[in-house]
């Protein structure tokens, strides 16, 4: 029961996480690939033309896994950057600072992609409309959060910053979620509810939970890679080094 | 089936395909910069520790 219980905390160390993170990352980028690549065939061949927006509404099966990734990460990064800030557990803030320029990645391509899906179907690029404004707030947390940490040289007292950023900025999280039914808005309602069947014809659902899973795999993926990057960054001091090669060896 | 019939998605080709196209290079900035970033990493970390035989790779 000890041993095991070491075992498992052994993986917390940075040292000993970086060639484990190495070892995964094909069995997430792989599949990542392969479900981008189904679920754009099924969205584009097998899923039926809208009754009502036509061929326009094709951008749901990226625009609508962009917006929930951009949530969730968040949500995962606070969750990380707080674990990392109250255990002082410095992989654990690693982990946040990683998260975050995906998350800002993919809360970027779910504004654009409603960006080039409001011209048709609004007649309008962009309105000041509560979803849309509270996902502004969201990619500038992320920047907010980006930069903050970047603007910081110690990296203990980066990661405590951006850890209170992080957690206050949840709040915005459900704002994002049920702005849609607390205004009066443009944007429409949820697509898939928690409760209750989805308003949305099966193949399209299975199209968009195919690119969402595909989305799920990127960002581990690259999580884990980028992870592996500021490792190196931090702890590339010879010490480290050596003690690495002694705990491996 | 009619791949010009596909490809002008009923009118809206522009902002479909405008829509994948940056999706496409988001992703693929993200990836790129990731990748650079690692190499040059490797390349400043293995003149530091050539000699410690270091198991960062």
């Amino acid at each position: 029961m000890n041993s095991q219980k070491t075992n498992l905390y052994r993986y917390a160390s940075p040292a000993v996480f970086y060639p484990l993170a190495g070892k995964l990352i094909p069995w997430f980028a792989i599949p990542a690939t392969i479900l981008f690549i189904v679920g754009l065939y099924i969205g584009f061949f097998v899923a039926p033309t809208d009754f009502q927006q036509g061929e326009a509404y094709r951008i749901i099966f990226i625009h609508v896994p962009a917006a929930w990734m951009g949530m969730f990460l968040y949500v995962l990064m606070a969750f990380y950057a707080g674990i990392g800030w109250a255990f002082n557990a410095r992989l654990s803030s690693m982990m946040a600072s990683s998260i975050a320029i995906t998350g800002a990645m993919f809360t970027f391509v779910s504004l654009a992609t409603g960006a080039f899906w409001g011209k048709p179907t609004w007649g309008t690029w962009w309105v000041w409309d509560a979803r849309m404004t509270s996902t502004l707030i969201l990619l500038f947390l992320y920047i907010g959060f980006i930069s903050l940490q970047a603007a910081i040289d110690d990296p203990k007292r980066a990661d405590r910053a951006g850890a209170v950023l992080a957690i206050v900025g949840v709040i915005n999280v459900p704002i994002i979620y049920y702005s849609v039914q607390w205004w009066n808005t443009l944007h429409q309602g949820a697509t898939i509810r928690i409760l209750g069947k989805p308003s949305i014809e099966s193949r399209m659902l299975t199209a968009m939970l195919v690119m969402l899973a595909a989305c799920w795999l990127y960002s581990i993926a690259v999580v884990l890679y980028r992870l592996r990057c500021i490792i190196l960054e931090r702890e590339q001091n010879a010490a480290l080094v050596a003690e690495v090669s002694e705990a491996i060896a | 089936m009619d791949w010009s019939d596909f490809f002008s998605m009923g009118g809206y080709a522009f902002y479909v395909w405008g829509s994948y196209l940056v999706t496409l290079v988001a992703i693929g900035a993200e990836v790129i910069a990731l990748v650079r970033r690692k190499k040059n990493l490797s390349r400043q970390l293995s003149r530091r520790v050539s000699s410690t035989g270091s198991d960062y790779r």
